[in-house]
């Protein structure tokens, strides 16, 4: 599978650990490996995402163009040009 | 002057100052407020409280606010009501209905969390309220804003009752229909939140917002003549209340108001929206979110973002919980209606069904205090009834036709006095 270049939408609790940006463009197959490559790219964000190596942070939904990931293959989720990936914290609800 | 020490990460520990925030910076985790309660021993007491109003700010020394409430002055003190005809009907021997569908000024739970977060919004200086709401929500923040003078704009699915969407724009705010669920009104919002300086309630006000669901708790125990029901059955849907009613009767607790009765909390769901009870029974840590499909939309929250403590609560406490279809959960609404006189929604009509299952079930028993957390009111939901009370005939304004009507029909109830 060819690599896929997306600009990741980052919550602005995070922007710090990015460098302000409010989006981040990775390159990668699946929704796991786009997020591993910002992971290794900004280390401290990445001990935020991730709760251990492969299991995401329960407080964050990543949604792909709108869908929540675990409604889709999760981490394994393939990605395509034009997608739109979201970090979205778990934050409101009642 | 207030007991509040901090917001602090619920996960990390890490204290903030009084602000708004939406989450703990360290770990995305939700942040919660803090209080002295060394300091309010032996000043926060029953007499104390006692002497305070007949609404939830009778409790305002556990509240997170600096100043006097500037909102829902009238707001909470809702009727605990002892249900001892439904509790024949379902041979149980003590039980209450905590009934939030006559909350004021607009008949849900949410009057209590609203009237905290608009008092924050004053303090904070905010000119603009507003929320993601599946409809009980946006009339509270509509109508205590009206009331307030502070402009408000409420976010909430397209397909919502019509009574609902009444009952929102009839307080004049701006209403955001937005094409979803609850869940995808939900994101927006949160993402709203980060662009506009607005108080979105259950959003960047939410720490302090939730606070204001544990006088639903409170009120319980101080009605119940400072004891806490032994089994208290609640709604679950963005997971706000349950751990919230849980919280205000530890501070009881904690502060000797209260007995430590080791109270049990028991989650109720829509079959059609029940990601916490699938939890539960399948003994999972985590619930997996799902897409709601259930006449219970004010519940129909399937990705619930306080879901992680309503598990842990509800384990704890040794509860359990339940979810009923939609034909159990209408049956359930006219039992409660038949029995006590109270109207609710498909929310309410949902923990009932639920509780009598627990019950039926022996997670409940039989011989111990239970307590039924009704939180919204069925007036505003008529469509959901659609269907269940054939049309009557009409008949001429004469007494024989009156007469043959009466004879012709039938009204079987249980004896009133037991």
């Amino acid at each position: 599978m060819s690599d896929t270049t997306l600009a990741v939408e980052i919550p602005t609790a995070l922007r710090p650990q990015v460098g302000d940006q409010e989006s981040v463009e990775v390159s990668g197959g699946t929704v796991g490996e786009l997020l591993g490559k910002l992971k290794a790219e900004y280390p401290d964000f990445g001990a935020k995402l991730y709760k251990t190596d492969t299991e995401l942070n329960r407080f964050i939904n990543i949604y792909l163009n709108d869908e929540d990931i675990r409604f889709l293959e999760n981490l394994e989720t393939p990605v395509k040009a034009g997608d739109h990936l979201a970090i979205v914290p778990a934050i409101a609800g009642g | 002057m207030s007991y509040v020490k901090s917001l602090r990460g619920k996960e990390s520990g890490v204290d903030y100052p009084i602000e708004p925030r939406t989450i703990c910076d360290s770990d995305f985790g939700p942040v919660e407020v803090t209080y002295d309660y060394e300091a309010m021993k032996g000043k926060v007491t029953r007499e104390s409280i006692e002497a305070g109003p007949l609404s939830l700010w009778r409790y305002r020394d556990l509240l997170p606010i600096e100043n006097e409430p500037r909102a829902g002055l009238q707001s909470g003190w809702t009727p605990l009501v002892k249900a001892d005809r439904l509790a024949k009907h379902l041979g149980v021997k003590e039980l209450y209905i905590k009934d939030d569908s006559a909350n004021y000024p607009s008949f849900s739970y949410k009057d209590r969390v609203v009237a905290v977060a608009v008092t924050k919004a004053f303090e904070f200086g905010f000119d603009t309220v507003g929320c993601a709401s599946t409809g009980n929500l946006a009339h509270s923040v509509s109508a205590h804003a009206a009331a307030a003078g502070l402009k408000a704009c409420v976010m909430v699915p397209h397909d919502l009752e019509a009574g609902k969407m009444v009952g929102m724009n009839v307080f004049g705010p701006r209403v955001v229909r937005i094409e979803g669920n609850y869940d995808d009104v939900n994101r927006l919002c949160s993402q709203i939140a980060d662009k506009y300086n607005w108080a979105i309630v259950n959003v960047n006000l939410r720490p302090f917002y939730t606070e204001g669901a544990k006088t639903h708790g409170f009120e319980i125990a101080e009605q119940m003549g400072w004891k806490l029901p032994k089994h208290t059955v609640v709604p679950v849907a963005g997971g706000t209340i349950l751990p919230k009613i849980w919280k205000g009767y530890q501070e009881f607790i904690e502060l000797g108001l209260v007995e430590d009765n080791k109270p049990a909390m028991y989650g109720a769901q829509a079959e059609g929206c029940n990601p916490i009870v699938t939890a539960l029974e399948e003994e999972a840590e985590l619930f997996r979110p799902q897409k709601p499909n259930t006449i219970a939309k004010s519940i129909a929250i399937g990705n619930p973002a306080d879901g992680y403590y309503v598990l842990k609560n509800i384990r704890e406490s040794g509860g359990y919980g339940a979810s009923a279809s939609d034909p159990e959960i209408l049956e359930a609404i006219k039992l409660l209606a038949e029995h006590e006189g109270i109207f609710t929604e498909p929310a309410g009509g949902t923990t009932m069904a639920c509780a009598i299952k627990l019950i039926k079930s022996g997670r409940i028993p039989k011989d111990e205090p239970i307590c039924v957390c009704i939180t919204g009111n069925g007036l505003k939901t008529l469509e959901a009834m659609d269907g269940q009370f054939p049309e009557s005939r009409a008949i001429p304004a004469k007494m024989a036709d009156f007469d043959q009507l009466i004879q012709e029909t039938s009204q079987t109830k249980e004896p009133a006095h037991v």
